[in-house]
């Protein structure tokens, strides 16, 4: 072979490698292809049209944030048109506002102002103090370091003041923005903090300019929080009456919970703990005790995130499990957490929404789907972020998944070297990456839209139309698992309303072959209910015309043997005569 | 009445006393199944099975456990038909009733059994009857029922298995005139013995496929040399 004929082979090999991943690349409109996907019930994946496709990333430099770029920022939060998000490594939360795709920065709160009273009662109850243990004490610059009284009961916890009278953030984690409205009609926008190196939950007043001091919820003196440990809010959520839920930093025993004027009430939710029965066996039979204090005892793990609806339910995330504890549901990656603290997450598939059921083992990402974060639309279908193949799951309010979608590592839009926090506006969802410090947001395609539609409509009742928009979804995508039940829906309820038994059975066994394709069993149950029921009625004189003959038949049979019997005993006793 | 007798004598069609005594053994699975303690002593013991017999119920489960996959209404069965190979699922139960039956002739021959091989394994054939007869008319029933009536279905599907398993149980203690005791401890010795049966088969193979390698690769390096 020659050089030039091998390098010519070599090119060829080139473009027939690289073809599929340009083609990949770009879909049939040009634009960027999410590489969308769903599980079938064989657990198979099936690709599917791109349900979202990146509208816009948000780069740190594009925006105006007064000469600091953004440095490991770690959640966002949306609330109507505003995008709070959690500079951590600026110690700010910087408020960006959209106007259709573009977001400018709007305000960027680093600081508290403390208000006079309030410093005053502060220093009021710290002041007898100063003697004895130096709770209070003024460094070089000039900041005051103040600690109240073990017994004070203003519930201030420590504080640092510069000599402004103002508190500064230390590493903000996340943070929760609840507009409250008085009797009189005035709106107040609070915001709360994770502020978490001033081991504080802080909460301000947002309304004005300048970021007005309310309260802090700060380490519960209870016997139930261990005092030994400093408390490191990571994670907060805040309900519409303004109770804090805190997930904090070795606190295994669920999350903290405070009421709004800052009392602890206790924890909720607490993880199970999670071991297997080897590992028992193990530890309980075959260590020592000495053993045993080395080795990392059953102990119930933090969650990773968490979001709290509109209905006031915490969706919780939990990534510390093995791929052992997904075959049999002990995971529980996501939990719909009620006020009691049980999960109460639907899972009305024929697998738990655990994200990727299948990956290539010998990968660099190998290993079960880890949710960093998740977020909750309006309509009750929520999205988590897989930080272990960069992927957004979505999954339906009966946890029926209804899409996956994007990528990890590669350097183009939609795709996340460490995605930390996700969240919606409207319908959009927008990803927050730690180390690329943007914010990717996704929008709908008509497919994603439909498929929102065709749900909605079936939750109104409306389920004629959500039947037809279905039919849409199916031109789009005629695997799609939703779209075949409900057309199978809306099938069994026209059943009902034909006129003659003909047409009714016909329909019914067409819903029937819907539910089987869709491997939905109840459903197909209930079709063949009615199905069995029209039947029967059809064919009632013939069930009966059979059932009289199997009855008949025997006792016919049996009396034409004896009168067989009694003439040939006639006829022998003639012969014998 | 000994003419109502005679009669009835004549009307009998004339059968062969191997076909007749084949259809009477078919018949006595009747009585196996319903008193299984001196079903199975008969069976064995006074010749009232045959092997045609055992070879007929074998195959009729085997034909049954497929019909089960093949036609069970789709809301009962969770049988992948489009993926299902029926050679390889047949293999996949008869090559461990085998193997099984055989452990079990070999185990129970070194402690006192009184079974032979034949005995063995026409008692485990008698033994599968309740599951043709349960799962056949259950096959209907699947597609009569709906999927909120079926604990009805998984309630004889469960009582098709537990019968023929105490049939099995029953059936060994018979044949080798063991206690109860003694059979518990040999059936978990048998599947003990089956896996080491499947593991010497293995290397048997493994070894086989070497030394047939071996011949090839003296044969090609002598024809390479040749040429």
């Amino acid at each position: 072979m020659t050089v030039k004929k091998t390098k010519r082979l070599m090119a060829f090999m080139c473009v027939l490698i690289l073809m599929p991943m340009s083609l990949a690349n770009a879909a049939e409109d040009g634009a960027h292809s999410t590489y969308t996907y769903n599980y079938d019930y064989w657990e198979d994946i099936r690709e599917s049209p791109d349900a979202y496709r990146v509208a816009a990333v948000i780069r740190s430099s594009d925006l105006d944030l007064g000469g600091t770029d953004l440095s490991a920022p770690q959640s966002l939060f949306a609330l109507d048109d505003k995008l709070y998000i959690a500079d951590r490594g600026n110690n700010r939360i910087v408020e960006l506002t959209r106007k259709g795709q573009d977001f400018i920065c709007t305000r960027i709160i680093d600081h508290a102002v403390v208000p006079d009273d309030l410093r005053e009662e502060f220093l009021k109850d710290t002041d007898l103090m100063l003697a004895e243990n130096g709770r209070r004490y003024r460094d070089e610059a000039g900041n005051l370091y103040l600690k109240p009284a073990a017994n004070s009961s203003a519930e201030l916890g420590p504080m640092i003041l510069t000599p402004e009278g103002i508190t500064n953030l230390n590493t903000p984690n996340d943070m929760a923005v609840v507009v409250m409205k008085d009797e009189d009609g005035t709106e107040t926008r609070y915001m709360w903090i994770a502020d978490t190196n001033n081991n504080r939950v802080l909460k301000i007043d947002i309304t004005g300019d300048e970021p007005v001091f309310v309260r802090q919820f700060v380490k519960p003196t209870d016997a139930t929080f261990d005092q030994n440990q400093a408390f490191l809010p990571n994670k907060i959520v805040v309900d519409s009456s303004g109770r804090v839920f805190v997930q904090a930093t070795n606190i295994n025993k669920g999350l903290v919970k405070f009421e709004s004027d800052a009392t602890f009430t206790g924890f909720i939710g607490a993880n199970q703990v999670v071991y297997n029965l080897w590992d028992y066996i193990w530890k309980t039979f075959f260590t020592t005790k000495e053993q045993r204090s080395q080795q990392a005892s059953f102990v119930p793990t933090e969650y990773q995130n968490i979001y709290i609806d509109k209905n006031g339910f915490i969706y919780a995330t939990n990534i510390s499990f093995s791929e052992y504890d997904l075959l049999y549901d002990n995971a529980k990656p996501i939990r719909r957490l009620n006020a009691v603290g049980t999960d109460i997450l639907i899972k009305n598939d024929h697998y738990p929404p655990i994200g990727d059921l299948k990956w290539v083992e010998q990968s660099t990402d190998h290993g079960p789907s880890k949710f960093y974060d998740i977020t909750v639309l309006d309509n009750d279908m929520y999205m988590a972020i897989d930080r272990t193949r960069g992927r957004i799951f979505g999954y339906d309010p009966q946890g029926i998944m209804l899409w996956a979608f994007g990528m990890s590592g590669v350097s183009s839009d939609g795709s996340f070297n460490r995605a930390v926090s996700i969240e919606h506006m409207g319908y959009d969802l927008l990803v927050l990456d730690e180390l690329d410090c943007s914010v990717t947001v996704f929008t709908p395609t008509e497919y994603g839209n439909l498929i929102y539609q065709a749900s909605e409509e079936y939750l109104d009742g409306q389920y004629d139309q959500s039947a037809e928009t279905w039919q849409e979804v199916m031109k789009y995508n005629p695997n799609y698992t939703l779209a075949i039940i409900g057309i199978g829906r809306s099938e069994m309820r026209e059943a009902a309303e034909l006129s003659t038994t003909q047409e009714r059975i016909a329909k019914y066994a067409d819903a029937m072959e819907h539910f089987k394709n869709a491997h939905d069993r109840e459903n197909y149950g209930r079709a063949f209910r009615y199905y069995r029921k029209e039947w029967v009625e059809q064919n009632i004189w013939w069930i009966v015309l059979i059932v009289a003959a199997l009855l008949v038949v025997p006792v016919i049979k049996r009396s034409v043997q004896k009168i067989k019997w009694e003439v040939a005993a006639y006829e022998s006793r003639q012969v014998h005569k | 009445m000994s003419l109502v007798k005679s009669i009835s004598k004549t009307k009998t069609r004339k059968e062969h006393p191997r076909m007749r005594r084949y259809l009477d053994s078919l018949k006595y699975a009747k009585y196996v199944i319903f008193h299984p303690f001196d079903g199975f002593w008969d069976l064995v013991h006074e010749k009232r099975g045959t092997l045609g017999a055992a070879h007929t119920f074998l195959a009729a489960f085997l034909l049954t456990y497929v019909m089960k996959l093949m036609y069970t209404s789709f809301q009962f069965n969770g049988a992948p038909i489009h993926y299902i190979n029926v050679y390889e699922r047949i293999a996949s139960l008869l090559l461990p009733f085998l193997v099984l039956c055989i452990a079990n002739w070999a185990l129970s021959t070194l402690f006192d059994g009184k079974g032979r091989f034949k005995d063995i394994y026409m008692a485990m054939c008698y033994a599968l009857v309740p599951y043709v007869i349960i799962q056949i008319p259950l096959i209907l029933l699947s597609n009569i029922l709906t999927f909120d009536e079926g604990s009805f279905y998984n309630v004889l599907d469960v009582i098709s298995l537990v019968w023929c398993a105490f049939l099995a149980f029953v059936g060994l203690m018979e044949v080798h005139d063991y206690g109860p005791g003694k059979t518990i401890v040999f059936i978990i010795a048998t599947i003990f013995g089956a896996l080491v049966i499947l593991f010497l088969l293995l290397v048997f193979f493994s070894l086989l496929s070497d030394a047939f390698g071996f011949f090839v690769s003296i044969y090609r390096e002598i024809v390479f040399r040749l040429s």
